[in-house]
Order: structure tokens, then sequence, then C-alpha cells
């Protein structure tokens, strides 16, 4: 009896142990874009297909960027998924901070994955994040202007003609720019956007024996040429402006081009926040005719940080997240114009999603940028707008506050130059290059 | 002739005092415009300072989106209780300092105030892996501790200079009566400082309302409180200024009010013993 009793106590504690552990609390760390508010508004199915609730923790991306490094680094266990991007996966990856990704179940259907995000989220061959969405950088231009300086943008121009087009365009009496692109010092600022752009002019950050480059004619080349065109046809303070600076101007009618996040295709068209909502259309960034272009590759992705006790639950959200089914649960709610972009190839296959304006040309900048491959010379390292290692962010830093003020009048290209390649050799030096 | 000077004085005095309280006050105020302004509105070029359609919808996506009472009630929480822990450790150390000064009570309360020039984030790490350690990352024990540590030399400070401004003598006479010292700090010192104590609780409870440094960097989801609250609505990313000023109109909301019913007693507490 009493043996009975105990067996009867032990199933009820071990089905109660279960529930407990079915039903967790996790908890993500995410950034402020609209695509991560729209999924924390959806968080309710998952909810209700799995038991499992979520609280979010949303960050501006800096800050974000910091608090997770702090967080994995010291093992603090304050998130159990969190966001991050294509910069931080392999290298933390290789650090042994991320749970690897690849036992995800067969219906999550991995090899949908754009093979561009899938090798730059992995570390040797294996998945470490998932994308939620990607994003490349593509030119946003006005149909009006470029028609009035009687000009045709083609789908892949080259920097010449964009430069042609952008002093035509300009109209600086009317407060008309031709060409509006990013001089706000940082590495995710003006230098994801000069570095994605030097891969066009044939440029480098290091040689295959980690050498810096900034000495050679294509960084030259390349930095004279965006400081000649921004102070010819570009907004005045332009070495103050980032993504929202120049999303503003543009919104405003007051830019003829603007090269920047794919992303920023929905902001563009959206009627209720752009007075230029019906007259922008999209090209591929532009190139030098030396077989690369100056679009850039970068996801916003979910990874399980090593050591969290919630990992099948961190799991299941990851697959729920990044699901096809996900994408099909956006559009039904938000329209196919809002699904997350950039991540599966299914998506560009979708009949639907198709007569999205700008979804072709973001999956055609998407394939033409090459993480593994991203420099005309070879490159050891990967990355297109970066270089993933742990001392680029802040080499990168420091570089791009040289560029803003050569962009300012401070000083000359070739001054910028000399100390860009003086500080990132000292960096490279002392990390052990 | 003389009379008709001075007035003319008062007048342009009061004009610069007004000019200047606008000035500073301008930002909250554009703050506050803005998040009665549509995105589009609110990035508009030239700006729009008063003739647009005012609109509560920010308000509505803030509150929808993000469960502000929680944050509110953190802040409170977490503001009031690290002044008040302050508080408590503050004013028998400014009792000794004021009125047993030893040979290096000076330097003492210098190096206290040095440690105010310490960069915080010189100091996140060691304090990150403690707090892994005793299970209080993301907890409102460990926010009240670490303000409660930086504000204690600006209490100290303060209580102290208040305090040099009563007379020993009447602590003694309290002496002489036979009161302990416990009955001395409570019931001769402390009614006396009043309104000393009081501004310099209201003081350290604004600056505590107002840290985001080490919010933003020892929370997460259950002890995050209004200045992380703000920090979710910024974005490098997308043009969403009116969303992030009815943010942060609902995170200055209660302290601008508390601040206001309070001047007179802030006033005059931060003027205090400053005439002798």
């Amino acid at each position: 009896m009493s043996l009975k009793t105990a067996l009867c106590a032990a199933t009820a504690l071990t089905v109660m142990g279960t529930t407990a552990a079915i039903a967790e609390t996790i908890t993500i760390a995410t950034v402020n874009n609209g695509d991560m508010i729209r999924m924390q508004g959806l968080t309710d199915d998952f909810t209700a297909k799995t038991g499992h609730e979520v609280e979010w923790v949303t960050l501006e991306e800096n800050v974000l960027r910091q608090r997770v490094t702090t967080d994995i680094s010291a093992k603090g266990g304050s998130f159990d998924i969190m966001t991050i991007g294509m910069y931080e996966t392999p290298i933390w990856a290789k650090n042994g901070w991320l749970v690897s990704l690849d036992d995800l179940p067969a219906e999550y259907d991995v090899d949908d994955i754009l093979p561009a995000m899938r090798g730059g989220l992995s570390y040797e061959g294996t998945l470490y994040a998932a994308p939620f969405y990607g994003e490349s950088s593509m030119i946003m231009y006005r149909t009006d202007l470029m028609e009035a300086a009687g000009m045709e943008m083609p789908d892949a121009p080259t920097w010449d003609f964009v430069a042609d087009a952008a002093r035509a365009m300009t109209d600086k009496d009317n407060e008309v720019y031709g060409i509006c692109l990013r001089g706000k010092a940082g590495w995710g600022e003006n230098m994801a956007f000069l570095t994605a752009t030097s891969n066009a002019f044939g440029a480098r950050w290091f040689d295959e024996d980690w050498k810096p480059q900034f000495d050679s004619d294509a960084w030259a080349t390349t930095l004279n040429f965006y400081i000649d065109l921004m102070n010819e046809a570009g907004p005045p303070g332009a070495s103050n402006n980032g993504f929202n600076e120049n999303l503003s101007l543009f919104q405003q009618g007051k830019c003829g081009m603007w090269i920047d996040a794919t992303v920023a295709a929905s902001f563009v068209t959206n009627p209720n926040e752009s007075t230029v909502a019906d007259k922008v259309g999209f090209a591929l960034a532009p190139d030098t005719g030396l077989g690369k272009r100056s679009n850039w590759l970068w996801a916003w992705a979910l990874a399980i940080p090593a050591g969290t006790q919630k990992e099948a639950a961190a799991k299941e959200f990851i697959q729920w997240a990044t699901s096809k089914e996900y994408i099909e649960l956006v559009a039904e709610n938000e329209g196919w114009a809002n699904v997350p972009p950039g991540a599966r190839t299914s998506l560009y296959e979708n009949e639907n999603y198709k007569e999205v304006p700008f979804a072709q040309m973001t999956l055609d900048s998407i394939l033409s940028a090459d993480p593994n491959n991203p420099t005309v010379d070879p490159v050891p390292y990967v990355g297109v707008q970066f270089a993933a290692i742990p001392e680029f962010a802040g080499i990168a830093n420091q570089v791009g506050q040289e560029f803003s003020s050569a962009l300012a009048g401070q000083q000359t290209a070739e001054e910028a130059l000399a100390k860009a390649q003086a500080l990132t050799a000292d960096e490279m030096e002392a990390a052990g290059y | 002739m003389a009379r008709s000077v001075t007035q003319r004085r008062k007048i342009i005095n009061t004009a610069a005092a007004w000019a200047i309280g606008l000035l500073i006050f301008f930002p909250i105020l554009w703050t506050i415009l803005t998040s009665f302004k549509t995105e589009a509105q609110a990035i508009a070029d030239p700006p729009i300072f008063l003739g647009f359609d005012w609109t509560l919808e920010n308000y509505g996506v803030v509150m929808e989106r993000s469960n502000y009472m929680r944050f509110l009630w953190n802040s409170v929480i977490i503001a009031g209780g690290s002044t008040l822990l302050g508080t408590i450790i503050a004013v028998p150390a400014a009792w000794s300092m004021a009125f047993v000064p030893s040979k290096r009570t000076k330097d003492i309360l210098l190096w206290m105030l040095s440690t105010k020039m310490l960069p915080a984030v010189g100091v996140l790490y060691p304090i990150y892996l403690i707090f892994i350690k005793m299970g209080l990352l993301d907890t409102k024990i460990a926010l009240v501790v670490v303000l409660m540590l930086i504000n204690l030399p600006i209490i100290v400070w303060m209580l102290y200079t208040y305090f040099k401004e009563i007379p020993g003598e009447i602590l003694e006479a309290a002496r002489m009566d036979g009161a302990s010292l416990r009955e001395e700090v409570l019931y001769v010192l402390t009614p006396m400082a009043i309104p000393g104590i009081a501004s310099t609780i209201l003081l350290n409870v604004i600056l505590a309302w107002n840290e985001a440094f080490w919010t933003l960097n020892l929370t997460a989801a259950k002890a995050a409180r209004l200045t992380a609250f703000i920090a979710s609505y910024s974005s490098p990313e997308g043009l969403f200024y009116a969303k992030l000023s009815a943010a942060s109109t609902m995170a200055i909301a209660p302290i601008l009010i508390l601040g206001w019913f309070s001047q007179k007693q802030l006033v005059s507490g931060l003027t205090f013993g400053a005439v002798k």
C-alpha cells in the first residue's frame, strides 16, 4: 500500500515537474526596429502554441550591443535569447558563447535560409544564429527629379552615372541635393557605407597578412570620390548625417538619391510618413566595373547564449519567429509589405510578395553581396562592410572619426587616410596580428 | 527719476529671468509638444511650433506596447528606496563629521566626493560579476544598493553642510539634559535640520529617478524602470521621434510634478546657509 502511495506521489511529482518544465518564461533582448516591434505584438501566437511566456527587453541598437556583450562575456544569464548581427555571431561562436542551432527539426527547413545569410551567421559551417530579417543597401531615388534631369536610372548603375545624376539633380537654391550619404562617424554608420563603397573601388581593409591598406590608391580614390561628390551634390552638414537624418531629408523631398539600408524602402514609400512616397524608384548600389558593388549585407538574428537554463524553450521561440509560418502570420495581420524580408528563399518565390515594389531589388541586393568573398583582391576576413574580428569595431570607430572630419573639411582625404593607416597599424600590432 | 530706473531695471531683470527660464525649459517643452505630433510633423522642416493637429496617438501606442505602470512602480521603489537607505546611513555620518570632527574629517569628505569623479563604466564589470554571484542581476535590490552608494557622497556632503549651521551648543544642552546619542540625533538634530534633510531627499530622489547607466546595465525585464523605458523607444533605423517624445514625457511627468510642488522647499533648502 505504502509503495503504491509512494509511486502515485512520484508520478504526480513527475507530471508536475514536466508541466513546470514545459511552461517557461523566456527573456529576449532585442532592438527597436519595426520588424521586432511587430514580432512583440504577435507573441501571443507563440504563447498559445507552446505555453511559454515571453518577456521583452527592447533597447537602442548600440545600447543593446554593449548590454548583451557585457552579459554574455560575464555569463550573467540575464537573457535567454539575444538579437545580434552578422558581426557578433562568428566572433561569439568562436568564443563558445552561443548555443549551436544545428539540430533544428526538418520542418523548419534550414536550407530555405538565404545562403548569404546562413554563411554570415555560421562559424566553421555550423549555424549559431537564425536570421530574423536581412538587409542590404541599395539606391533609392526620386523618379521625378531623375526625369527632370533628363536621365534614366539603370537597374545596376555605375558610380560615374550616380555622380553625374547627383550633380544634375542638385538645386541648392531650392534645398534639393542630388545625393544623401552617411557621414556620421561610427563603425555601423559612415564606415558601413564607406567600407562597402570601397569594395567597389577595389579597396580592402587588410591584405592577406592583415596589413592595413589605407595607404593604397584604391582607398585614396574612394575617399576623394566620396568627399568631392558630397561637397558638390550633398546636403550641408552631411558629416552629422546617419540613417535617420538622411531618411528625414529624403522623406521631405530634399534628396535626389539616397544609398542606404533596404529596410528604408518601406519608410520612404509610406504615404503617411513620406511626402515623396509615390515618386521613389530603386536600383542596385553602384559599382565601378571591377566586379564588386557598393552594397552591404546585414542580418538581425536570434541567438541563444550558452549556459541559459531555458535552452529548449528558447529554441522553440527561434523556430517560431524565423519560420515560414511566422512570415504568413505577419502577412495575415499586417500585409505582405510588412513581413520580415531577406531571410528565406521561399519568401521571394511567393506570388503575393512579388507584388511588393521593393521586394525584387532587396533580394537582388542581398544576393549580390558575398561576405566570404567581399573584395576585388583577396582578404583574410569575413564580412562585407566590416571585418569579423573583435578589434574591428573599435578601430573602425576611430577611422570613422577621421573620415567624418575629412568630409567636414577639417582635414584632407590624404591626411585622414594617413591617420587611419597609422592608428589601424598600431591597434592591429597591439592585438597581436 | 531714481524710481523709474529701478522700475526699468526690475522689468529688465524679470524679462531676463523669464528668458533664461524658458531657455532652460525649452527642451522639455519641445519634447512635450512633439509627443502630440504625428511622426511626419515631428521631423517637419521648418519645425512646427503649435500649428499642428494635436493627437494622442503616440501615447496610445506607447501604452499598448509597454507596461508603463511596471516601469513607473520600479522607478518609485528604486528612487525612493535608495534615497531612504542613503539618508539613514548619511544622517549619523554627517552628524559625526559636523559635531565630532577628527583630524581627517576634511580628507574623508574630499575622498568621498572623489568617488563621484570615477567614470561609472570603470567599475561596471566588477559590480556586474558581484551581482551575478549574489544572484541580484535584474532585481530592484541591486539598483537600490548601487544608486544609494553612488548618491551617498552627495547626501553626506549636503547634510554635513546643513548640520554645520546648527549650533553645537543646542546638542550639548540636550546631552546635559540626559539625552542619549540616539535621542540627540533623532529628536533634537533631525527636527532642526528638517528643511535641509527634505531638500537633500528631494534632490536625491531626482538624481536617482534620472539615473540611466546602471539601470540599463543591471536590469533586464523585471527591475527595468523608466529610464530603460525611454531607451526602448530610441532607434537608429527609423524615425520614431514622436513616440520617443511621448515615452519621455511619461517618464519625466511624475518627477516634474514632484519638483513643481516642492519647488519652495527645494530652493530654500539649496540656498540654506548661503548667507551667513
